[in-house]
């Protein structure tokens, strides 16, 4: 196994012996704090299982430690803690005693079965994984107690547990999980499970309590490993230039003028670009810039001469052009019959430009490729090890069982990292094998942004038509979008039968009461590279529906809030958290200095939440202050309430870059944003303060990691009606799009 | 062409062209790595440390010029992650996926050194000059003023 080479003294990593290049703090670090006073010991991140192996997911050792698999890779939401904890919850563990550590690529047992693969995405860990792992967590805890039954000479239903203990309350005796895990007898067959025999909710020790997420200690001291932090013994460093425009092929390359560059090793060809290696860090980066000057490029690829501003036009024109060929999306009822027989009539459109994920670590990947080529070993943060390791097996031609693949924690992921073709993975695979020695590529920040998959621009015309009461009867949704989901899956698009749900996400009627609507795909394909962003297609096409609705109840002077409760009487859940967040933020209280408020609903896959902007505007210099955010959100049983907070927080800054500053232009098919200084983020002067009210119910429980961010450009742009009766209509608003709507 | 600084407390030497950016130093040759990239242009604060005890981009600073100076990172800041900024940290639960925060800490670490009791306005000054792209802010905040208290 050529992977021995890459044993590092620092980690001491062996690959035979270890899942995961880091290790967190002190190995028995543990810490004595909660939110409210809770004191529970914080289980930490492992790197292997230990003792008997009961089932796929959990192993417990004579000691005590009890080893549980992580399925969903780690990229700041919390997962990695989340689902190990519900398994300990079911199976009655001492938290302080867990161990977790990320799951082997196994797609049979640790498949995400939304995906039917390994992979994280969609907010939707928790809400899928939920109910399979208690049945795992109380499978094992069955099996405990059987053995305990059986040593004890005892019926096993005289027998209950406690933390990590079996107790025979009736003769005070006792059995630890160690105890046990020593001569216990794992059958072949996992117990079955009834759902009787889970723990009630009341009963939750764990669920619902806010433990440390495991990774958090080393977060505050630098310890922990994200990919880009890796060295191996004869590393090189890796740089890439890659195409501009997908597809566009490379003319021809100067090589000398980088090969020649101290500390370069190699020049290599590419097919999509061109790969330097060198010694440094400092010379691969300065190789890098060299590049930029040394490579002519082809003149294919569909997005050659594409402009995003002219392209926006086109769009618009598209999707208000009745007689353009469409696809249906949804429907309900006769749009078109009802609409031509309305007493009055309204329509408008929304805009949303490209936008860029600017996860806060730049791609980058760790690969070591036999020098025969037959086998590899990888180190990356990614958001689907099984992609992770077909993209790398197809680069090689080998079977993906000769691909180990190592997921790190991720800087950030927000959709970027679940892409099939992991191509910032199979960067350091190509180049590894060139090299016959480890490599780590690392982008730069330019790169990332240049070679960015992109939230796709997007037109949505909407049209609606009332009886002569102003009750709506019937709603149209055109998208004219840049496709998504064949871009960045394939097989997906596949499976899911050409239905583009990364675009088309919120494009529904958002659980409102509203007869006849028609919901209608115009598929744009430019050639620019797209990729689901947190939120989705919802952030456009909630902007719209949302955005119209809010028109729609000031044209006929009524409350944007009431006016949406009576198209939701049928769903309890909504109508709370409009009511919670009405009350939250005093709604009905006009606001002094010029201040507005703005509201929107969401629906986002069975998580319900509403929130309140409260804005305020300088005109002069077209600038939009979000002052306040409130938030009212449904999530079922919350897992980690805090955790559920904290992600909401997070979805509504992402939302404010959204709205107010992010925007990626294409010119001549190619990115003009280079970094931070022309491709703006919130800093902490844009950001509200935010409050948010986690309402308990006792649904299934729902994601929280991006569905907040939605809500933002809806809100904002509610608020600025209110102050100026004016609309904003294209995402982001940026201050010359203010003032275009002022004047 | 060798440098010499002091590291978090230890005398080191770095072989570097004179001309190279520390945060590399720190990092590759180093191999400090609690110190991240997140730019290399000075606008993200990811890889903020101390030179003589001030704040200071090491993706900005050449590393030549360090040359008897004192550098500290997120690793030497306290030997048990004891620092009042790292337990507020902790306590507010602030870290998301994290990649930013050492950044932070030793921005916040920077402003409690300077302004024992800064009001809400001055963390946010003093603190814009780092990106979170996870948005955990507002803890920041919390988590700033309630250091301040201990420190
Ligand atoms: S990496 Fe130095 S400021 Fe961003
Ligand atoms: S915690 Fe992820 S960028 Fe700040």
């Amino acid at each position: 196994m050529t992977s021995a080479k890459a044993k590092s003294a620092r980690t001491a990593r062996s690959p035979s012996t270890s899942r995961r290049g880091f290790m967190v703090g002190a190995g028995g670090f543990t810490l004595m704090l909660g939110l409210e006073g809770h004191t529970a010991l914080a289980a930490t991140l492992g790197k292997m299982r230990a003792g008997k192996a009961f089932s796929p997911w959990i192993s417990i050792a004579p000691d005590g430690t009890i080893t549980i698999m992580a399925a969903a890779t780690e990229m700041g939401q919390g997962s990695m803690t989340s689902l190990p904890l519900v398994i300990a919850e079911e199976l009655d563990a001492d938290w302080g005693k867990v161990r977790i550590i990320p799951a082997p690529v196994d797609d049979k047992i640790y498949l995400n079965p939304a995906y039917q693969m390994m992979y994280t995405a969609g907010s939707n860990a928790v809400r899928v994984h939920f109910p399979r792992h208690r049945i795992f967590g109380a499978q094992v805890r069955k099996v405990l107690l059987d053995n305990a039954a059986k040593k004890l000479g005892v019926p096993v239903d005289e027998l209950t547990t406690g933390p990590s203990v079996v107790i025979h309350e009736k003769s005070k005796r006792r059995l630890t999980y160690g105890q046990i895990a020593a001569f216990a007898e794992v059958p072949e067959k996992a117990p079955e499970i009834k759902p009787e025999q889970l723990k009630k909710p009341a009963d939750f020790r764990l669920i619902g309590k806010d433990v440390m997420r495991v990774e958090l200690p080393g977060k505050v001291n630098g310890s922990v490993k994200y990919s880009i932090d890796l060295q191996m013994p004869g590393m090189l460093y890796g740089v890439v230039l890659r195409e501009p425009i997908e597809g566009a092929g490379l003319d021809k390359v100067d090589e000398a003028k980088i090969a020649n560059l101290p500390g370069v090793v190699k020049v290599v060809k590419l097919p999509y670009g061109v790969g330097v290696l060198a010694n440094t860090a400092w010379e691969a980066f300065a190789a890098r810039r060299a590049l930029d000057g040394a490579v002519a490029w082809g003149k294919k690829g569909d997005a050659q001469g594409f402009d995003s501003e002219k392209g926006m036009d086109q769009f618009s024109a598209d999707a208000r052009n009745l007689s353009h060929k469409v696809s249906e999306w949804t429907k309900d009822g006769n749009f078109a019959d009802v609409f031509a027989k309305s007493a009055s009539t309204m329509e408008a459109e929304w805009r949303n430009d490209l936008a860029y994920h600017a996860q806060m670590e730049p791609l980058n990947a760790v690969a070591l490729v036999a020098p025969d080529g037959s086998s590899a070993e990888l180190w990356c943060g990614t958001q689907s090890q099984t992609t992770a390791q077909q993209a790398s097996a197809k680069a090689l031609g080998i079977d993906r069982d000769k691909v180990k693949v190592n997921d790190m924690l991720m800087g950030g992921g927000f959709g970027r990292r679940g892409h099939r073709d992991t191509e910032f993975i199979v960067d350091a695979v190509l180049l590894s094998k060139e090299a016959k020695r480890p490599v780590k590529v690392m982008w730069t920040r330019e790169d990332d942004i240049k070679n960015g998959r992109f939230r796709p621009m997007s037109v949505n015309y909407l049209r609606a038509g009332f009886d002569a009461g102003g009750k709506i009867t019937s709603w149209s949704h055109r998208v004219a979008g840049d496709r998504v989901t064949p871009y960045m899956d394939p097989v997906r698009y596949e499976q899911s039968k050409g239905r583009d749900g990364i675009l088309m996400g919120g494009a529904d009627m958002n659980g409102y009461d509203v007869p006849n609507h028609l919901t209608e795909l115009i598929y744009k394909d430019t050639g620019v590279r797209t990729s689901p962003l947190r939120g989705t297609g919802n952030i456009a096409n909630r902007f719209a529906s949302e955005g119209f609705l809010d028109e729609i109840a000031r044209k006929q002077g009524k409350d944007p809030i009431e006016v949406r409760l009576a198209l939701l009487t049928k769903l309890p859940r909504a109508q709370k958290v409009l009511e919670t967040v009405a009350k939250m933020a005093d709604w009905k209280r006009k606001r002094a200095d010029g201040r507005g408020l703005g509201v929107a609903y969401i629906d986002y896959t069975g998580t319900y939440l509403a929130g309140i902007a409260e804005v305020s505007l300088d005109r002069r210099a077209g600038a939009i202050k979000v002052h306040d955010f409130w938030c009212a959100i449904d999530v079922g049983i919350a897992v980690q309430p805090d955790n559920v907070v904290a992600q909401t927080e997070s979805s509504i800054v992402y939302g404010i870059g959204l709205a107010l500053m992010e925007t990626v232009t294409v010119k001549g098919g190619v990115v003009q944003q280079s970094n931070f200084y022309d491709y703006s983020v919130p800093r902490m002067s844009d950001v509200p303060s935010m409050h948010i009210e986690l309402i308990k119910t006792a649904n299934a429980p729902s994601g929280a990691g991006q569905m907040a961010t939605p809500l933002v450009q809806p809100a904002v742009a509610g608020a600025f009606a209110q102050i100026t009766g004016r609309y904003l209509r294209h995402a982001p608003f940026t201050p010359e799009r203010v003032k275009r709507a002022l004047a | 062409m060798a440098t010499k600084f002091t590291l978090n407390g230890k005398r080191v030497t770095s072989s570097a062209p004179g001309a190279t950016p520390l945060l590399w130093v720190i990092r590759e040759e180093l191999k400090l790595t609690g110190t991240k990239f997140g730019c290399g242009a000075g606008l993200c604060g990811a890889c903020m440390v101390h030179v003589n005890g001030s704040r200071a981009y090491s993706c900005q600073t050449e590393v030549g010029s360090m040359a008897g100076k004192r550098i500290t990172t997120i690793e030497g800041i306290s030997r048990n992650s004891d620092h009042p900024v790292q337990k507020a940290w902790l306590a507010e639960r602030v870290p998301q996926c994290g990649y930013c925060q050492s950044g932070q800490i030793m921005s916040a670490v920077d402003l409690l050194k300077k302004n024992k009791s800064p009001t809400r306005e001055q963390i946010v000054e003093h603190m814009s000059t780092n990106i979170c792209r996870c948005g955990t802010y507002q803890r920041i905040v919390k988590a700033v003023q309630r250091a301040a208290k201990e420190v």
